[in-house]
């Protein structure tokens, strides 16, 4: 080629990160100056002047501390959860659905293609006062007569749970797939037997799978507003209803910002510490 | 031969040991069935009240009929909303798949200074709640004075995206075996021809996949496109606004018919793949 | 008694073992008796239902029927970690999330045993990899994660080590070397050691006992140097390095000697080594066992005439020819280097000739291509 071999990199990366440079990093150093903006005294709604008042972040979590641990704590189930359901459906896919692999690989990223927001709103349905599942446990007198399945937290992690459960499920798939089955017999082999094999051999080949699914679920999931907002109630909100309200309701900019800032760093602190635990570096 | 231990090991453990073997493959089968009926259920419902003869909201079960099918832009601003989507999915799709899989290449083929902190820049857009990719997006643009709308909303998509493509695509990189294309040098094809002849047709069923990939969360996205929109709506945003006092009965429609193009163009893919490796 | 069977000593007896997979039968009515204390070889090309049988002997799988004991102990279907028998995977299976340590202690933990330290280092030094046990699996080169795989499973003091084509991914060389060292610690720890190979070389180089395997039965069971001098079918004579086989017709009877005429010259041959059922056979002849002669020389035993040089390869130990006999057959014939007469050269006509005893007699039925077609190397999984 008529250009240095040693630039090539380089120009194949230039355009992409140019555009990442300019949609993300500048964004988020944005989003940081925002956050410490204070309101113009006498000024239109939206009207904010830098004054780096660090006391926005303190102000911000104060007022939202429910909010927050709501979200990390309605995240950390619907990870577990996923987590839960996910294991087994990957492990029998990658290990006992011989030529039917394909086929149900497909079906479990098929149901992505209903906007999930259509589904998330069936749910709502289904459960919900008009549907078929509360008239009938109340007649079969499992649930008593107040008792609502949607507008709880239960529902709102179900929710979630349910929306990230492909996110969960293709990496777990991905890892179990890739185990040499030769190294499960070999367990067998050295006295082993099968849930012993399981525990000292498969769970840890498949760490990486694990690893990557509860990420591709806890960091939405911490983040989501859509499954409180659809199957919760006010007393179910989570950080992302607030910063979502901020900043279109009450027109509060550096609130919003603070809390967003918040949310980030603390999930880019905890995937760090879960990472280096985890001992998984090549996910990055 | 001992005739005791032979009586006595013989139809006691075979029996035991075939059983919980039995149970342990079929206790998976089983659970299998049970997730996927879960995955699917709101797909079902989805679908069944496609065929609602429900006028304006969708809640209650009130009769089948063909007319949403036949008719699906019988309620307008769902086609509008939809067009919206598939405008915005196919340019975030383009300028996605085009910048990631560039970024793939370097990041997969060069040893170069910089290819860690290249790897960590792909990273954090995933690492990011969409929330707060949504949020600083809107932050920039109202900086600038741009008004959100139909082009910050393709840029906000083709920001999440790229980090995806990259991903697929290396993948697809990482499991290209090199002797190939040392084998297209060898045979007189320079790095240029190689590329063309060799590379690239090997990577391309990863990039279409990566692509797909886009598409489906472009299309499917809601949360970042709610902030950088403004007042264009698109078919997620359209849903979820419409959610509080009925949804129309032609969303399901499209959602529907969605999912059966989508299992359509992944079957194809399939059949064409099996077809050519046989 | 499943929990005794752990503690099986004895002989490994297959009895009348068969597995089929849907209509296709991979093993067929096998029964075998593998003394303990040797090292037998399961001998065939892929396909043949070696690695199958080994797999059901190491509880992999489970027999269609028949059955399996060691000792008295009847362990057809017991799972594999209750048998006292290891295996050495082909590719060797260690597990990649461990260290080398602890993946030959890992055998030791799962049953208990309480100074593992002490056997695992013991172990190490046996294979001379002491230095390797904090690496992992992937930071090794092959011949040594050969090694660890062996290590892994002798540790347990098994009463059968199964070695599933150990050698298959390493290259010649090394392939020898470990050869000899598994022989070696074969006879250190003095374990029976089952080998499943589809190198003759291999099997011919280490074990005692042969059992050469085709389509899901077994050919012939011996030693190495019963199986090459006296094999008992065409599959036989061709697997286990190279015969010529020609056509002959039994004319006469003569005490332990059988008189034989191939194509109208008659030779003799002992009729303890004919297989032959009637009057029609084979008479095999190893291609070393032959010496050439210009015509005119004296020679002694079996002679047949007429022969012309067709082709000659020079390979440094031996030269091999290429006779093409009046019959229209093509002969293999190696010639050691040693006697300092000048080498053959193409166009000659020559004469061959061979002891007596060194000729061995098949069926006049055998397909005499049995065993030939199959080139092990490129079948090489």
């Amino acid at each position: 080629m008529s250009f240095p071999k040693v630039r090539v990199p380089y120009l194949l990366l230039l355009p992409g990160f140019a555009f990442l440079f300019t949609f993300f990093i500048l964004p988020i150093i944005n989003l940081a100056q925002t956050s410490t903006q204070t309101r113009v005294a006498g000024g239109d709604t939206g009207e904010y002047e830098q004054t780096l008042a660090f006391g926005n972040y303190i102000q911000a979590f104060v007022d939202n501390k429910e909010q927050f641990g709501r979200s990390f704590l309605y995240a950390t189930l619907a990870t577990v959860f996923a987590l839960a359901i996910a294991y087994p459906l990957a492990y029998a896919i990658a290990f006992k659905s011989g030529k039917f692999k394909n086929i149900l690989l497909v079906l479990v990223v098929a149901p992505f293609f209903t906007s999930f927001l259509l589904r998330t709103i069936a749910w709502k349905q289904i459960l919900g006062e008009e549907g078929f599942v509360v008239p009938g446990l109340r007649s079969l007198h499992i649930i008593g007569e107040q008792t609502t399945l949607t507008s709880t937290s239960i529902a709102v992690v179900a929710g979630m749970t349910y929306n990230f459960l492909p996110f969960m499920t293709l990496p777990l798939y991905a890892s179990l797939e890739r185990i040499d089955p030769r190294t499960i017999e070999a367990a067998g082999d050295l006295y082993a037997n099968g849930i012993t094999a399981f525990r000292r051999v498969t769970v840890p080949l498949s760490l990486p799978g694990v690893v990557a699914g509860t990420l591709l679920t806890f960091i939405p999931a911490a983040g989501d507003y859509v499954n409180a907002a659809i199957l919760g109630s006010p007393n179910t909100k989570m950080i992302g209803n607030v910063i979502e309200s901020r900043y279109f309701k009450i027109v509060d900019y550096p609130t919003a910002a603070a809390l967003s800032f918040t949310l980030m760093a603390a999930i880019l602190v905890l995937v760090t510490l879960y990472i280096r635990k985890a001992g998984t570096e090549e996910l990055v | 031969m001992s005739q005791k231990i032979k009586d006595a090991s013989i139809p006691t453990i075979p029996v035991k040991a075939r059983f919980s073997r039995w149970f342990g493959r079929n206790l998976l089968r089983i659970y299998m069935i049970f997730g996927f009926t879960y995955l699917f259920i709101p797909v079902a419902y989805t679908f069944v009240f496609s065929f609602n003869d429900s006028g304006k909201s969708n809640l209650i079960w009130k009769g089948f009929t063909l007319s949403n099918w036949q008719n699906p832009c019988g309620a307008p601003e769902v086609c509008k909303a939809l067009g919206n989507s598939i405008k915005i999915g196919l340019l975030a799709t383009i300028f996605s798949t085009i910048l990631g899989t560039m970024i793939a290449f370097a990041i997969g083929r060069y040893k170069f200074k910089g290819r860690s902190s290249s790897n960590l820049l792909i990273f954090l857009p995933m690492a990011t709640p969409e929330i707060v990719l949504g949020a600083s997006l809107l932050s920039l643009f109202l900086v600038f004075k741009i008004n959100p709308g139909f082009w910050p909303t393709v840029i906000a998509h083709v920001v999440f995206c790229i980090s995806f493509v990259v991903v697929t695509v290396k993948a697809r990189i990482a499991s290209l075996d090199p002797r190939l294309e040392q084998a297209a040098m060898d045979l007189y094809a320079n790095e240029l021809e190689t590329f063309r002849r060799v590379t690239l047709p090997l990577v391309a069923p990863g990039i279409a996949g990566a692509a797909l990939l886009a598409f489906s969360l472009s299309f499917d996205d809601f949360i970042i496109t709610n902030f950088n929109s403004g007042t264009l709506i698109t078919f997620p945003k359209f849903v979820y606004v419409s959610a509080a006092r009925g949804i129309p009965a032609q969303a399901n429609v499209i959602g529907s018919a969605m999912f059966f193009l989508a299992l359509a163009i992944v079957i194809a893919a399939q059949l064409v793949k099996r077809k050519r490796t046989r | 008694m499943a929990k005794d069977s752990i503690s099986a000593r004895g002989d490994l007896r297959l009895t009348r073992i068969t597995k089929s997979y849907g209509d296709f039968t991979a093993v067929d009515d096998l029964t075998l008796t593998i003394p303990k204390g040797s090292f037998f070889a399961l001998l065939g090309p892929s396909g043949c239902g070696k690695t199958t049988t080994l797999r059901m002997v190491a509880g992999l799988e489970e027999p269609t029927g028949g059955s399996i004991h060691l000792g008295d102990t009847d362990i057809t279907t017991t799972r594999p970690y209750q048998r006292p028998i290891n295996t050495v995977f082909q590719n060797y299976a260690l597990f990649p999330h461990l260290t080398i340590f602890e993946n030959i202690a890992f055998g030791l933990r799962r049953r208990g045993i309480k100074d593992v330290k002490e056997q695992v280092e013991k172990v190490l030094n046996l294979v001379e990899l002491p230095h390797l046990a904090e690496r992992k699996p992937m930071q090794l080169s092959g011949g040594q994660q050969q090694r660890i795989a062996l290590a892994r499973a002798i540790v347990n003091r098994p009463a059968l080590l199964l070695l599933d084509e150990p050698l298959g991914a390493l290259d010649l060389k090394l392939r020898r070397q470990m050869q000899i060292e598994l022989k070696w610690i074969q006879r250190e720890v003095g374990l029976t050691f089952v080998h499943v190979t589809h190198d003759q070389e291999e099997a011919m180089t280490m074990a005692d006992t042969i059992a050469v395997m085709n389509e899901g039965k077994i050919e012939q069971m011996g030693s190495p140097a019963d199986l090459y001098d006296d094999p008992e079918t065409a599959f036989v004579a061709n697997f286990l390095g190279q015969s010529n086989l020609i056509k002959g017709k039994i004319d006469a009877n003569d005490g332990d000697n059988l008189v034989v005429d191939l194509y109208g010259q008659k030779i003799s041959m002992s009729k303890k080594r004919s297989h032959a059922v009637d009057n029609s056979l084979y008479a095999g002849i190893r291609p070393e066992k032959f010496r050439i002669s210009r015509l005119g020389t004296p020679v002694r035993g079996n002679t047949l005439s007429g022969g012309r040089i067709e082709d000659v390869s020079y390979i440094g130990v031996s030269t091999q020819y290429v006779v093409a006999m009046p019959w229209g057959q093509e002969l293999m014939v190696f010639e050691q280097n040693d006697d300092g007469v000048a080498p053959f050269n193409k166009g000659d006509e020559v004469n061959i000739s061979w002891e007596p005893n060194f000729t061995f007699g098949l069926r006049g039925d055998e397909d005499v291509d049995a065993g030939t077609e199959v080139n092990p190397e490129e079948l090489e999984e």
